[in-house]
């Protein structure tokens, strides 16, 4: 168990460092002169000279990617150059609202997925099976910043149930979590329904079915238990979804989270924050992947001797 | 349900390219005195904040969602063709550098990095297409590789190098077709995945500019109208939501008729 937990960990760090490496490498991706395009056509050369001191990008490229990891292990991301104030602080201020609204987009995924992928298999090959699934299609293709704005002119404009945008009391959470959450729910049931009806031919759930056991039983006693673990697993997949799903719901319902804070840092090229954003994001993300990849080993001991 | 997609698909492929020249509305021309007006019978659509006819728009918009499914599946697919088979086919050091590379690209999720390099980039059209093919290949020179892994011990293959073929022939002619099934679900799910993708970043503001009508800047002008003309935000998201189901629903119908286990799951 030990060597498998360190085996998947030394794995992940050449892939932590690519990372890092590449989000180093943005800022040089800049057509013409970084400083430059930061401060605009307008700004004077003393002020264009001074910012790339203070970023250092007068420096040997080296020492620029040498200080950057250095920094990097220290916590420190750079400062933001809008406000003059540590990026990771400032990003550490919006990952509350974030979390938040990722773990009820989960909950609502989750909540509407498993029932929804329990019916369709239990009911294979029925029209509440095709229905079920015709219903989950169409929720991967409609974009969450097409379905929030309609949720919000039925349930906030029309109905007036909920408030239009914002963040404060759960009813603002409601209509995020549920346009956020809508297409993971899509996935997940479709996903779910395919791991049951895979495991509903296994031979233990035959038996089951041959002894008298009602369909209902057999998937939801029998073939559910077992089918958890790679449920599990797509749902931990799936967090890069809820992830980039994020910056876009924040964006639409002015959700003060580190997606909104990404798409408002690149509108002022405040470049050192967008790195620090981007950074944070995919880290997590790499983070969600490696636990899912432990849990996995933990639950089935054949994935540890692979 | 694949028919459906069939259906869809070709439906909109027309609209996109008759669409325009059928339309009696330039979707440029504004009518300021009717701004914002609901559906009618004239303009079925409605019209937007500049009084301009939202269905002349949707038609052209669907000329750039098009445009741009079919550059990044088209370039995506060709790197991911030749990075993945010969990542797959020579192994070793060249297997080695194209895995870490994908590894690097799929560890930041979904949208992110192309949100982060249109950022550095700058918004526009090209550098949104520049944006997705440079991520989008990865699917395909993973599919590709593991195909090419397996097919490289199989006895035609083997076969063929004994005749004394060269590497470059039994990749393309024996080892690549193997993968063309699987390579064809991907590109018709990838078109869906590359139009909702450049709808999210114009929408961002971080894609096609105005006064170019893209879908996603559509609604991105029309979240401002979402009180009093909820028209701006309906019909490009429907659009947008039509379109990705029909190549979803055509992806989904080609992989259960091209993969023997899935279509009997269904049964």
């Amino acid at each position: 168990m030990g060597s498998f937990v360190a085996r998947r960990l030394a794995l992940s760090v050449p892939v932590l460092f690519g990372v890092a490496t590449l989000v180093f490498s943005l800022i040089h991706l800049i057509p013409g002169d970084p400083a430059q395009a930061m401060l605009g056509d307008t700004a004077s050369a003393a002020d264009v000279d001074a910012l790339r001191t203070k970023l250092g990008l007068d420096r040997p490229l080296l020492e620029q990617y040498g200080v950057f990891l250095l920094g990097l292990v220290r916590g420190d991301l750079g400062t933001s150059l809008r406000t003059g104030d540590p990026v990771a602080g400032q990003i550490w201020l919006r990952v509350p609202a974030t979390v938040e609204l990722a773990a009820a987009a989960m909950v609502v995924a989750i909540g509407v997925a498993l029932p929804l992928g329990v019916l369709a298999a239990v009911r294979r090959g029925t029209s509440l099976d095709a229905l079920s699934m015709a219903v989950a299609l169409t929720g991967i293709s409609v974009p969450n910043f097409w379905l929030g704005p309609l949720l919000a002119i039925v349930f906030a404009v029309q109905l007036e149930w909920l408030p239009v945008s914002g963040r404060g009391t759960w009813a603002h959470l409601v209509l995020p979590a549920i346009s956020l959450g809508a297409g993971l729910a899509a996935i997940l049931a479709r996903m779910t329904r395919a791991t049951l009806l895979e495991e509903l031919r296994e031979p233990y759930v035959q038996a089951a079915l041959a002894r008298g056991t009602s369909a209902w039983r057999a998937v939801v006693r029998h073939a559910l238990r077992n089918g958890l673990i790679p449920i599990v697993t797509i749902i931990g997949l799936q967090f890069g979804a809820v992830l980039t799903g994020a910056v876009i719901t924040e964006t639409v319902f002015a959700w003060p989270g580190i997606g909104r804070l990404l798409i408002q840092s690149i509108g002022f090229r405040d470049y050192p924050m967008v790195q620090g954003c981007i950074l944070l994001i995919a880290v997590t993300y790499m983070a969600v992947n490696l636990l899912t990849d432990l849990i996995y080993g933990v639950l089935d001991p054949r994935i540890r001797l692979q | 349900m694949s028919r459906l997609g069939a259906v869809i698909v070709i439906g909109a492929a027309l609209a996109a390219l008759l669409g325009p020249l059928v339309t009696p509305f330039d979707p440029a021309g504004q009518e300021l005195r009717l701004r914002l007006e609901g559906p009618t019978s004239t303009h079925w659509f409605g019209l937007d904040e500049l009084g301009r006819d939202i269905l002349a728009r949707v038609l052209v918009g669907a000329r750039i969602s098009w445009l741009v499914g079919l550059v990044v599946v088209g370039v995506s697919s060709i790197v991911g063709v030749v990075l993945g088979s010969m990542a797959g086919y020579f192994g070793g050091r060249v297997d080695d550098a194209i895995s870490r590379v994908m590894d690097v690209l799929m560890a930041f999720p979904g949208l992110l990095l192309a949100i982060a390099l249109v950022a550095v980039l700058g918004p526009s059209l090209t550098n949104v297409v520049v944006a997705l093919a440079s991520i989008g290949w990865v699917g395909y020179a993973r599919l590709v590789r593991g195909q090419v892994l397996r097919a490289r011990e199989l006895e035609f293959v083997q076969a063929a190098r004994a005749l004394g073929a060269t590497t470059p022939r039994i990749l393309l002619r024996h080892v690549v077709p193997t993968a063309l099934p699987a390579l064809s679900v991907q590109a018709t799910l990838g078109m869906g995945g590359a139009i909702l993708a450049e709808a999210s970043l114009s929408f961002l503001g971080l894609g096609v500019q105005p006064p170019t009508p893209s879908w996603g800047t559509m609604l991105s002008y029309g979240r401002v109208h979402v009180l009093d003309a909820p028209h701006l935000t309906i019909f490009p998201g429907l659009a947008i939501a039509v379109l990705v189901l029909g190549f979803n629903f055509l992806g989904d119908g080609l992989r259960d008729a091209l993969d023997p286990s899935s279509s009997q799951r269904r049964t």
